[in-house]
């Protein structure tokens, strides 16, 4: 069983539905006991980082998920802002992030000529998987995805990044630190190839 | 860089799919459950769901069968037709659609819109703008479904909206939709200039090349209806989406 974690901000019905055509049980939760009993957990996220922190803050949710990824070692996928979440600090906000990955989320800076660079970056982008990670399996270099972010992520370590993106320069678009992926895309909205990644997540992380 | 999307609308009326001829005239297209699905198969990029009766109804969206019709959808969702509230726009983004399209609202309550925007976020919310051509020159932005004008000219009203933090704008000709002879493309060519945020160009798509014009006028995006439910001169209904070759052509 999977549990998405529901801490009032993202579309939870998404990723279930898609979760569901894949044939993949899961709840949305936002009980410490759910996630406890749970196999693996999403941590879905739309919309501005402190927001998101302070919804994780006033459930008093950040403790008990942090015990249970770090020290238990859950298997764990953020997706979007949730994938944001899980580093350190962001530059769209003042509050700590999870801490579990070691990176930080900064704003794209347009620093070319090309009106085509618009912020947000929204839409279909391909994706360039690095190394041979279980979440990408069956993935191909050149496979695309839906994409909706101003913001993204810069790893300390660059082997965290497991895939990346271009955009104005390559941007790691899927990483990975132990028991925790992130993806910085919508996998439920995806078509076959979020399909894939759920599957993998369901079935190898 | 970004591929361009490329978007099918679907016009709901009641449970039914439906195709209009400049705003008028809707002609049954089908089950949206199954053209949902037909589009998933086809791995489309976006859909985008009107419901042209709402507002004129004066009704609420109608969340069961949007929810119904979201649970099929596995690319982004945008939906419009009857949002007046952020309470609607919350329980929309909680039944799984991506992005709220607003057209009579955004004239007639811009203070609304503004805490849509700031709820939802800009890149969740689209302003359908429905533009006429006026009798002798210029055009004039409509609301509630084509039938009131606005006298407002489209290129200062996108930019009032992208100050009021709109993300991005439906940009649909009415003389032109249903025809299938092409966009209005100095419509769109003045519409693009005039904002940076994503412009999508809608009304009188009826070829691949139509698609690649639109986008070179500086459309980010292209959109249409018949020319993704109609085959043939006698518009028999038959599902079709170009493959991602030919898209990948479109630039």
């Amino acid at each position: 069983m999977i549990v998405i974690v529901d801490y009032g901000v993202g579309n939870l019905a998404s990723i279930q539905n898609m979760l569901k055509k894949i044939g993949v049980a899961s709840v949305i939760s936002d009980k410490v006991a759910d996630f406890e009993g749970a196999a693996k957990l999403i941590l879905p996220g739309v919309g501005a980082f402190d927001r998101a922190m302070e919804c994780l803050a006033d459930k008093q949710l950040i403790e008990p998920l942090t015990h249970l990824v770090m020290q238990e070692k859950k298997s764990v996928l953020g997706v979007c802002l949730g994938m944001q979440l899980l580093g350190i600090s962001s530059e769209e906000g003042k509050c700590a992030g999870l801490g579990w990955i070691g990176a930080r989320t900064v704003r794209f800076v347009n620093e070319t000529a090309d009106p085509s660079f618009k912020i947000p970056h929204m839409g279909w982008n391909i994706i360039k998987p690095v190394g041979n990670d279980v979440l990408l399996s069956g993935i191909e270099s050149g496979s695309r995805f839906y994409f909706v972010h101003s913001y993204h992520m810069i790893c300390d370590i660059p082997q965290t990044a497991i895939a990346l993106t271009p955009y104005g320069g390559d941007f790691a678009s899927v990483v990975r630190h132990g028991n925790v992926w992130g993806a910085q895309f919508h996998p439920e909205k995806s078509h076959k190839f979020g399909m894939q990644l759920l599957r993998n997540f369901a079935e190898h992380c | 860089m970004l591929r361009p999307r490329v978007i099918p609308v679907l016009l709901l009326k009641g449970r039914g799919l439906y195709k209009t001829t400049q705003f008028d005239q809707p002609k049954y297209v089908g089950d949206p459950i199954n053209t949902v699905r037909i589009f998933n198969e086809k791995e489309v990029d976006e859909i985008c769901l009107l419901d042209i009766a709402a507002s004129r109804e004066k009704r609420p969206p109608n969340l069961d069968i949007i929810k119904e019709i979201a649970s099929e959808c596995f690319m982004p969702l945008s939906y419009g037709g009857g949002v007046r509230t952020v309470d609607q726009v919350r329980l929309l983004l909680n039944v799984g659609v991506e992005k709220i399209v607003i057209n009579s609202l955004a004239f007639q309550e811009p203070e609304t819109l503004q805490k849509i925007a700031s709820f939802a976020g800009s890149s969740s919310v689209v302003v359908s703008v429905d533009v006429k051509k006026k009798m002798f020159r210029g055009y004039e932005a409509f609301i509630l479904s084509g039938s009131v004008g606005t006298k407002l000219d489209p290129v200062s009203y996108v930019q009032e909206l992208k100050r009021l933090g709109v993300g991005e704008i439906l940009l649909n000709s009415i003389d032109q939709d249903g025809v299938m002879k092409g966009y209005d493309f100095p419509l769109i060519e003045a519409v693009s200039a005039a904002v940076d945020i994503p412009v999508i160009a809608c009304g009188g798509a009826g070829t691949l090349a139509n698609f690649s014009a639109a986008l070179k006028c500086g459309a980010s995006a292209v959109a249409a209806g018949s020319y993704f439910v109609f085959q043939g001169k006698h518009k028999a209904v038959l599902i079709s989406y170009p493959t991602p070759a030919e898209i990948d052509q479109l630039i």
